[in-house]
């Protein structure tokens, strides 16, 4: 399908959805589905609004209201304390870690912390949830009213950043479920409390986004946050970090359309997708004179669209009612706490604020502070794990500058551990040797092509140094004159069009490729800067 | 629905008796999951009342037909704890524990003859309680004099960790005086408490035993808890919500009962439930459900929340008036013979009884039921003591100086021949009436 023109001044609001091929975002477009005949052209613009409900697994030794341990993978069943398995007479008992990182991840999100929280009981009959119902926060969660910053590329060039902000509505503490897998062949359900009882942050945002791209980036963006925070490492394959997208389209000026739900999104990339696929349905349903019906509909990886789940019928009721084992959660900060309170009993949030790590958009900040380097090369560095640390290593080994330092990580670095689906941790370069190489580049004894021609020797991982392999491969840059001007002259000697050419009109192209033979023909061992004299020396003579 | 079930843990209370040297004789019958007030309801049938079979009932109450034996006569202990009540009364045992969420510990040992404490929320750990209401359950102490019930508390009470709902004070257990100075108390009489079906014997007890603390120099006043009259309906909407709530576990799946039904997860759940609980507990989850619903929630169960705040303060404004201690029946009447029983059915049994043991529930607060005398029937009678929160020691204080005065007679039981008669001709067998 052909991208279609934008209507001249139709600017539309600047949530305005630009109809795509790939998943990128052109602001302040309105929107034409190619189908539409010109006669309704006019009538069919679009804003798309989601909100997000993302369920976050924290990061503790035990479970929110048990003992027992928080493990992924581990065997089946191995994990269950009698509460987890809902056995009579057990009582939920507070575990504090989960209650500091939730203040933690509140006070990064810029969310107010309700000093006095409250628990809830919600219930429903599932296989997996053992006593009926799930405790959770619904008349008063942790923390509200924050917000969560990220920043997308425009046109998909990482030179044009642009931040938005997604407001978190709020935070609360719940219990995650068990897990059940549904055997058809034996007509049977297959049960692993495991999971059952684990401590769970659910951020529930606006409906401020308005595509997949922005959803996805700002799930990132609270991943990082997560992972620096350590309240989670909100790694979504194991399911530590799962999202549910609130979709809905309606016309500019018009009330919000009603909403799906869409569940079953197990990676940020399948977000955007899952997220965009959603709002062209809608589109297309309501242009072909349908309607929208407030249903939870699953992704379908492999086939890229949403299907309507496993019916329920009607709507829930949860029953909602208080927790009457759990009083209000009570939390402190430096005003309010009482004196002869025992601290083990005790959560100050001022406490938990002072020591909060920097969080990612600081550490891009610093970054390009102190480095010079690039707003989205910082994005680059702190997006992949250990990357702005290995950065940091290099530069402490290495008189390159930062600047310089970076395309080497950016480009050469990054791309080889790409290709090979490879972590910074497991890269056969470490940050020593990778400074040691540069430095080599850098009091040139080597030329840059050269010192490319070392890393891929040193992807090997077979342990020699850079400079070893220099010497086993003859890259040391020539530093005779002599011998360097007579390649040059042999080039020249070679080369009589170009030379014509150049003393006709000193043409740079041409200049550059003689120096390209030069490199050639010295296997990268000469210095381009010093060839590009001698070369113009010569050809002026 | 726990047919066959073998808990792997101890509750709190009961590991604590155990740490102590307790000897764990067995456990007690009860109505199903506690939901009762004749002890009736139970997979394992009723509990009789040991009184049933003393010589005080039997001279008193002659059977109702010559060709019926005593079988048919014989009355309920009351409930829900009536095993633990009965295996006290008949000298089973010294201790036995029950649950008290409207008085099922109290009402039982007021009809069979023996001390029930109820101690104040918070006090005693609920961990390894099945619970029935959270916000009202406690554990319940029976004992066959006042002076064991605080050696009980003693060992039971204070912080676990295990239940985040006891408070975190530490308890120092006590050893209760012998004398004390009556002089020094004021005791309240609720007047809301002359409840309708208050049986004209009791009444009288009630009365002679507020002379008794007025002869001896205690201030003794008629006080109002205008609240009590709303505490039976605002109790039923609670509970039957906290019911449905906490009986959703019991579906069959992780342990107990399960039925034999495989077409879908939601069929097996329906079955065994259907399967596992009795008729009682059935409905209380349908009521509570139902007062849950989303459009239910603010008229009922706020609603009842709210009531229940206002009983609560009926009991903090008397208390903060000077009162020390408030002096009621226990029970309407004395226990009545099980055919009777069993002609209403369990709700209406339940709203009738609770009247009376119910409000300490709602507020929270520590109430014991001392034997007091024999009905004419010669079956005993109970009047309860409502003290403040977390003074048991001074609730145990005059429970104790009153057990003294009253000297409730020992059970005669036939079957059960004690070579230790000594001790029982000690015994005055004049009773107070």
């Amino acid at each position: 399908r052909a991208a279609p023109h934008p209507a001249p001044g139709e600017g539309g609001e600047g949530r305005a959805y630009g109809w795509l091929r790939a998943s990128t975002l052109r602001s302040g477009n309105a929107v034409h589905p190619p189908f539409a005949s010109p006669a309704t052209a006019a009538l069919a613009s679009w804003v798309p609004v989601v909100g997000l409900e993302i369920h976050v697994q924290i990061s503790s030794n035990s479970k929110l209201f048990s003992g027992s341990q928080v493990q992924f993978a581990a065997p089946p069943n191995s994990l269950v304390s009698f509460f987890d398995a809902s056995l009579p007479g057990t009582l939920p008992v507070l575990n504090r870690r989960c209650v500091e990182a939730a203040v933690m991840t509140g006070l990064a999100l810029n969310c107010s912390i309700n000093k006095k929280s409250l628990f809830d009981r919600k219930h429903y009959f599932y296989a997996d949830l053992p006593a009926g119902y799930q405790i959770t926060q619904q008349r008063v969660p942790i923390a509200v009213n924050g917000s969560l910053s990220y920043s997308l590329c425009i046109d998909n060039k990482m030179s044009q950043m642009v931040t938005k902000t997604v407001r978190i509505k709020q935070i609360q503490l719940e219990q995650d479920s068990g897990k059940s897998l549904h055997d058809d062949a034996r007509s049977q359900t297959l049960v692993d409390l495991n999971r059952a009882g684990v401590g769970l942050m659910e951020v529930v945002t606006e409906p401020d986004m308005c595509c997949g791209e922005e959803a996805a980036a700002a799930v990132r963006e609270l991943q990082l946050i997560l992972q620096t925070l350590g309240s989670s490492q909100a790694i979504m394959a194991e399911g530590q970090l799962r999202v549910d997208a609130n979709v809905s389209v309606h016309h500019p000026g018009e009330p919000y359309g009603v909403r799906t739900e869409v569940k079953n999104i197990n990676s940020v990339r399948f977000l955007a997708k899952a997220v965009d696929y959603e709002i062209q349905r809608q589109i297309e349903e309501l242009e072909n004179g349908g309607t929208i019906l407030n249903e939870t509909r699953s992704f379908d990886s492999k086939l890229g669209c949403t299907i309507p789940m496993r019916d329920k019928e009607g709507k829930q009721d949860y029953r909602f009612m208080p927790e009457p084992n759990l009083p209000p959660l009570i939390l402190y900060d430096a005003k309010s706490l009482p004196v002869n309170m025992n601290h083990q009993q005790v959560v100050n949030i001022d406490w938990i604020r002072e020591r909060l790590p920097d969080l990612p958009s600081v550490k891009r900040a610093k970054l390009v502070e102190l480095y010079g380097i690039l707003p989205e090369h910082s994005f680059t560095l702190l997006n992949e794990d250990g990357l702005a640390e290995y950065f940091e290593n290099v530069i402490k080994q290495t008189q390159m500058k930062p600047k310089k330092v970076i395309g080497w990580i950016l480009n050469d670095l990054l791309s080889y551990l790409k290709q090979h689906a490879l972590t910074v941790k497991d890269s056969p370069v470490s940050s020593f040797l990778l400074a040691d190489l540069l430095n080599l580049l850098e009091r040139r004894e080597i030329s840059s092509s050269a010192a490319k021609q070392v890393l891929e020797e040193l992807w090997k991982g077979e342990g020699k140094t850079p400079l070893k392999i220099v010497k086993e491969k003859k890259l040391e840059l020539i530093q005779d004159q002599k011998e360097l001007e007579q390649i040059c002259q042999s080039v020249i000697d070679r080369q009589e069009d170009e030379v014509i050419m150049m003393v006709l009109g000193r043409n740079q192209k041409v200049l550059n490729k003689l120096i390209g033979l030069v490199q050639r023909a010295t296997r990268g061992r000469s210095n381009p800067v010093l060839v590009k004299q001698i070369l113009e020396k010569k050809l002026s003579e | 629905m726990l047919k066959g079930y073998i808990s792997p843990y101890n509750a709190t209370v009961v590991q604590k008796l155990l740490d102590q040297g307790a000897v764990l004789l067995g456990k007690t019958n009860l109505d199903e999951f506690a939901m009762g007030s004749g002890s009736t309801d139970g997979i394992f049938g009723p509990v009789r009342n040991p009184w049933s079979y003393s010589r005080q009932y039997k001279e008193k109450t002659p059977p109702k037909s010559s060709s019926e034996n005593e079988e048919s006569d014989w009355v309920i202990t009351g409930g829900s704890s009536g095993g633990s009540a009965a295996a006290v009364s008949s000298f089973t045992c010294f201790v036995a524990l029950g649950s008290d969420t409207g008085g099922s510990t109290r009402n039982p040992a007021a009809h069979c003859g023996v001390v029930g404490l109820k101690p104040t929320y918070g006090l005693i750990s609920r961990h390894g309680l099945i619970p029935l209401v959270n916000s009202m359950d406690v554990p319940g102490i029976l004992t066959r004099c006042v002076d064991d019930a605080a050696v009980v508390l003693g060992s039971l009470a204070g912080h676990d960790p295990k239940d985040a709902t006891t408070i975190q004070d530490t308890f120092k257990p006590f050893e209760l005086p012998n004398l004390i100075d009556v002089r020094k108390l004021c005791i309240g009489i609720p007047k809301e408490y002359h409840a309708p079906g208050l049986s004209s014997e009791i009444l009288a007890l009630w009365s002679k035993a507020a002379d008794l603390f007025k002869d001896a120099g205690a201030k003794v006043i008629e006080v109002s808890l205008p609240h009590t009259r709303y505490s039976i309906v605002c109790y039923h909407v609670l509970c039957t919500a906290e019911v449905a709530s906490n009986m959703a576990r019991f579906d069959g799946l992780e342990y107990g009962h399960r039925a034999d039904m495989n077409k879908s997860t939601e069929s097996m759940y329906a079955a065994t439930r259907r399967e596992g609980f009795n008729d009682v507990v059935r409905g209380r989850i349908l009521s509570g459900n139902y007062f849950l619903l989303k459009q239910n929630y603010e008229n009922y169960f706020i609603k009842a929340q709210k009531v229940r705040r206002l009983i609560a303060n009926d009991f903090v404004k008397v208390f903060g008036s000077g009162v020390d201690i408030l002096l009621t029946p226990t029970t309407l009447s004395d226990a009545v013979p099980y055919m009777e029983f069993i002609k209403e059915d369990n709700r209406t049994r339940s709203a009738q009884d609770d009247i009376l043991t119910q409000a300490a529930n709602m507020a929270g607060l520590p109430a014991i039921s001392i034997p007091t005398a024999l009905s004419k029937r010669g079956l005993p009678v109970g009047l309860q003591f409502i003290g403040h929160s977390f003074q048991e020691k001074q609730l145990l204080t005059v429970a104790k100086w009153f057990e003294k005065q009253v000297k409730f007679p020992m059970i005669q039981l036939e079957e059960v021949k004690r070579h230790d008669c000594s001790v029982f001709q000690h015994q005055k067998s004049v009773s107070f009436l």
